[in-house]
This record gives C-alpha cells, structure tokens and sequence, in this order.
C-alpha cells in the first residue's frame, strides 16, 4: 500500500510541475486529456455496472451550451451557468432513468434508448439555431483573463482547475466505487432479479450513479467549452461523440480508476498523431482508425489496455504467493 | 381539413414502409442472432454510395446498379457477422452492440475519407402524381409499394419456406435447433445476408430521395432504433405498426413545426409510449 501512496505521490508531484516544464502545446494536450479524462471517467461511473449509455452526448451538449449560452445571452457568469448545466443534466437523467430503471430497460434497449436521445439533443441544438447558431457552433464571448467569466487565455491556470476538477471526479469515483454501494452495483450489474432480492434497492442506485455520471459529464462539457471556447452540435453531443467516449473509456479501461483518462490520452495522441502526420488533408482517418481500434478491443480486449496491464502484476504477485508456500511444502 | 397537412401526411404514410423496412431487417437479425447492429443505417449509406458510383458515375443502368447494391450490402452483412459478430457470438450482448458501433465509425469516417463529406445525388428525377393540389412524388410511391413487397416477400420467405422456418425456429429456442440438425452458424450467415439484403434494398429506394453523403445515417438511423425498440425488439409485426406512428408524427410534427423539432416530438412520443408500454407495442 505504501508504494503505491509513494507512486501516486510522485505521480502528482509531476503533474503539478508539469506546466513548468514543458511546451505550450504539451500544456494544451495534457488540459483536454484531463478534462476528456474527467468525462470518461464519468461515463464509466455507469458503464463498468452495465449501464452502456451510448447518449452522453446528450450532458455533455447541455453543459456545454447552458452554461455558454447564459452567458452569451444574459451575461450570467459561468460559476452559476455551469451548476444550472449540472441541474438541468441531472433533470434529464432523472426523466430518462426512473422510466428506464422503474420498467428493467437493461442491455440493448436501454442502449438504444441513450443513443437515441443523445442523438434528439444535438437535433434540439441544431433546431434552436437562431440562439445556438446551429451546425456552425458558436463561440462564448471573450473577455480577455477573468476569474468571473471564468475564461483564462493563459493556459497554466486552466490546467490547474482542470487537474483539480480532474482529481475530485477520481476521489468520486473511489466514494462511487467502494463499500456497500459498490457491491450492490457489482450486484446489479451481474444479476439484478438477485440483487434485488437479496435486499438491494436497484433502482436506488442505479438512478444514483445515473446522475452523478450526467452531473459530471455536464461539468465536463462546460469546462471543456470554456477551454476551447467553441463548441458545436457535432463536436458536444450526437451519436459521434457519445461514441467517441464509450470508445475511449473501453480502450483505457473502464474497470480502473485511471483506465478512462489513459483513453483520453490514446485518442488525443492519436488524432495528434494523425493530424501531424497527414496535416488536414484525410479527413475522418483518425476516426477510421478509432473505429477500427474500437472493434479490435471489443473483440480481444474488452478489459482495455489498463486492465490488461493491471492483469499481469496481480497474477506475477499471486505466483509469488505462491511460490514459497509450494517450496516449503515440497 | 388542411389539404397540406393531408399531403404531409399521405408522404408520411410513404415514409413509413421505408422505415418499416429498415426496422424489418434490425428486427430479423435482432430475432434470430440476438444483436442489435448499431451500424444499421450505415449500412444503408454504402449501398447508396454504391448506387451513386455505378449509375451517377459509371453510367449502370439503375435496375442494375440497385441489383448490385443489394448483393454488396448483403455481401457487407455476411462480412460482418462473419468477422466482427462471430468471434464474440459468446461474450457480453453489449459487447456485440459495441463492436457494431465501432464499424459504424468506421464506416462513417471511411466513406467520409474516401469520398469527402459533399452531398451527391444520384441524378434520377422522378415526377409527382397530382390528386387536385396534393403532390406525391413517385419516388415515395415507389419506396412505398416496393418496401410492403419486400415485408410480404420477408413474411413468405419466413412463413412457407423450409429455410425460413428454420430461421424462425433458431429465434425460439436456439439451444434445441442444434440438436434437431439445425447449423446454426449457416442461419447466422443467411439472416445476415438477408438483413444486409434488406439494407440495400432501403438503400436503392432511399437514394432516389435523398443525397448521400458519409453522415446519411444519422438522419433515419437513431429513429430506426426507436421504431425497434417501440414495437419490441425483433417482433415484426410490432415493428411494422411502430414505423407508420412514428412517421406520422415525422410528417405532421414537420408540417407543423420543423425537420429537427418533428424528431423531437417523435423522441418523446417514444419516451412516453415506452412508459406506457416497455415491452412494446405488442410485446407480451
């Protein structure tokens, strides 16, 4: 235990030095994987208990435009437009969810059901182009460095909000994670009739997690927005990129606590990668290659590239375990 | 009444036996192998591309660039029970659902590579029947007529064939078929060849209505999934019923409203319908 408080230690230490020693650009990838990271995370508050939502398109887009939108149309600050992008998420989680959960849609329905509405939240964007500006996005009004508008050119400020917002959602993570609830959701999501009937209030907690994934998926949309300062339909919400995150969150792993944010940084680098590789001239071939990625880990690794790491130390310690008891036997 | 909201609606109606299509097939492959392909729509969207490329650019006939497009979506069906489905026939149902999704990135983005996200059109100009002030173009009489014939073709293929009943024993009890001599991997392989088959049919009838372009998909795929799910998924019948609801709330919420706000409505229609009745339409 002490190493890994010692790995995990010097592990901060490095993320917190890392503004000062690296390039502008660096600084620039390693803000959007923590803030992608938190958003993965997220979603596999639900999708490692079995409830794939392929709709987180959906809080994602509402945090993103609430909060912009607020303050391009009535000058509210960020610091109450982000909270009412948390409220209204939370809204439509719960609108979706009860019925969801109160009538057992598991599996492929409720899978079906989340695309679908993540889908129905990009067309609402796309709709109220007169306010949203539609398909061409919309950019929040910049106000130069202001804690108030929370908008910080300067990109160190905003890699330590997000590496705090970042290392909260992990800590929640471990609060969602742990305990009795963690093994009523493990429950849940192996068998739920049994769950249920040794005592577990399923539909309790899987509303419960439903939440908190939408209310930090929101969070995430809002930051991410005020990061990038543009957003549209295409890139916050929609089938694409409510794909996009179950497909990181796989990749990573959904099962480790880092596995979502190791996602975000194999698909940042990848699109990187590919953009520098072959400038702007193949559209859609980092996305051809994610969608090629994403059927190959399905297929052979559904644990994810953490969990596959995390595999190999756990069995070589177990022989080690091993080990001297069969020698002393022998 | 309202004589263009009649037409809206008499093109919803036309709508319909497209999107009953589309749903039929979801439906069958969901039925009999018990996975949903996600990348269903996209599907749809190679065919049309395979249309565009042989009749607007190399000059086919359409009759038979359609032919070909048929058999190249049922090819793409084959291929991907074949090489993404089969493998992972044992793991997880999700598992199978996102491995589709994968393909539906792919295929997506790929097409988009390939063929850059311009709009093209097939160039087929059909002309409108007039009943007084109402139009209908042909090209929707058409989808029409030729998706209820493809229904009732399906619904003969299923119901009076030996192959067919076997299809539709597998859907019942899978682990009995095997024992009776049923391969059950060789059904796999024919549901998914007439799902793609199904597919590129939707495609030939689609295309002479619509641009094609990488992102076709979205625009009928998320509410072909509604309509499967509405009807219960892999009950046809169901299917059937929930497509012509759905289209009619497409057409008159369009009439009334607007392309993307229709889609709402039909969104929540769906939420409220699903409330009412989980199961489906005609879901036991």
């Amino acid at each position: 235990m002490s190493r890994a408080w010692i790995t995990a230690a010097a592990g901060l230490a490095l993320l917190a030095a890392l503004p000062f020693l690296t390039s502008p650009y660096v600084l620039h990838i390693a803000v959007q994987v923590l803030i992608l990271g938190l958003i993965y995370t997220a979603w596999s508050f639900m999708g490692r208990f079995g409830l794939v939502s392929l709709g987180h398109g959906a809080f994602l887009g509402i945090g993103a435009y609430t909060s912009a939108l607020l303050w391009n149309l009535y000058g509210v600050t960020p610091w109450l437009g982000i909270p009412a992008g948390v409220a209204l998420s939370v809204l439509l989680a719960l609108v979706i969810g009860y019925p969801c959960f109160h009538l057992k849609i598991v599996g492929h329905y409720f899978a079906l059901v989340t695309l679908a509405l993540g889908q129905v939240v990009a067309l609402l964007i796309v709709a109220a182009r007169d306010v949203t500006g539609g398909s061409l996005g919309m950019t929040p009004k910049a106000v130069g460095t202001s804690l108030y508008a929370l908008q910080f050119p300067n990109r160190i400020q905003f890699y330590f909000i997000a590496l705090a917002l970042w290392l909260l959602v992990l800590a929640l993570r471990h609060w969602v994670s742990f305990g009795m609830r963690r093994a009523a959701l493990d429950a849940i999501g192996e068998d739920e009739t049994a769950a249920a009937a040794a005592g577990v209030d399923v539909m309790r907690e899987k509303l419960r997690v439903t939440v908190i994934s939408a209310a930090v998926t929101s969070l995430g949309g809002s930051v991410l927005t005020q990061y990038l300062m543009y957003l549209n339909p295409e890139t916050v919400s929609g089938v694409g990129i409510s794909l996009q995150i179950v497909f990181a969150a796989i990749a990573g792993g959904m099962y480790s606590a880092l596995g979502p944010t190791v996602g975000a940084l194999l698909t940042l680098a990848l699109t990187e990668g590919l953009r520098i590789l072959f400038g702007t001239q193949f559209i859609g071939a980092a996305n051809t290659i994610y969608g090629i990625l994403l059927i190959l880990f399905i297929v052979f690794m559904p644990r994810g590239i953490l969990g596959v790491i995390e595999d190999i130390p756990l069995s070589r310690s177990k022989r080690e375990r091993v080990g001297p008891a069969q020698s002393a036997g022998g | 009444m309202d004589i263009f909201l009649l037409e809206a609606m008499l093109n919803g109606l036309m709508y319909a036996g497209l999107l009953a299509l589309l749903a039929l097939g979801l439906n069958l492959i969901f039925g009999v192998i018990d996975v949903v392909w996600i990348c269903y729509a996209e599907l749809v969207m190679c065919g049309m591309y395979a249309i565009y490329w042989l009749h607007a650019f190399y000059g086919v006939p359409f009759p038979l660039a359609a032919a070909a497009a048929v058999l190249l979506v049922a090819l793409l069906g084959v291929l991907l029970h074949r090489i993404i489905i089969d493998p992972i026939l044992g793991s997880a149902p999700i598992n199978q659902l996102l491995a589709t999704g994968g393909l539906l990135f792919f295929l997506q983005n790929f097409a988009t590579l390939l063929f850059t996200t311009d709009f093209r059109n097939v160039g087929i100009r059909l002309p409108s029947l007039e009943l007084g002030d109402i139009n209908i173009g042909y090209a929707r009489i058409l989808a029409f007529g030729v998706a209820l014939l493809g229904a009732a073709g399906l619904y003969i293929f299923l119901a009076r064939t030996f192959l067919g009943t076997a299809i539709r024993a597998i859907s019942q009890d899978r682990e009995i078929m095997g024992l009776m001599g049923v391969d059950a991997r060789r059904i796999y392989l024919i549901t998914s060849a007439i799902g793609g088959g199904l597919a590129g049919l939707a495609a030939c009838l689609l295309v002479l209505q619509y641009d094609v372009h990488p992102f076709v998909g979205l625009s009928f795929g998320p509410i072909t999934f509604m309509i499967c799910v509405l009807g219960g998924l892999g009950n046809m019948i169901g299917g059937v019923i929930a497509a012509f609801i759905m289209a009619q709330i497409i057409a008159i919420g369009g009439y009334e409203l607007s392309v993307e706000y229709s889609q709402v409505l039909a969104f929540l229609v769906f939420i409220v319908l699903i409330l009412i009745r989980p199961q489906g339409i005609l879901g036991k």
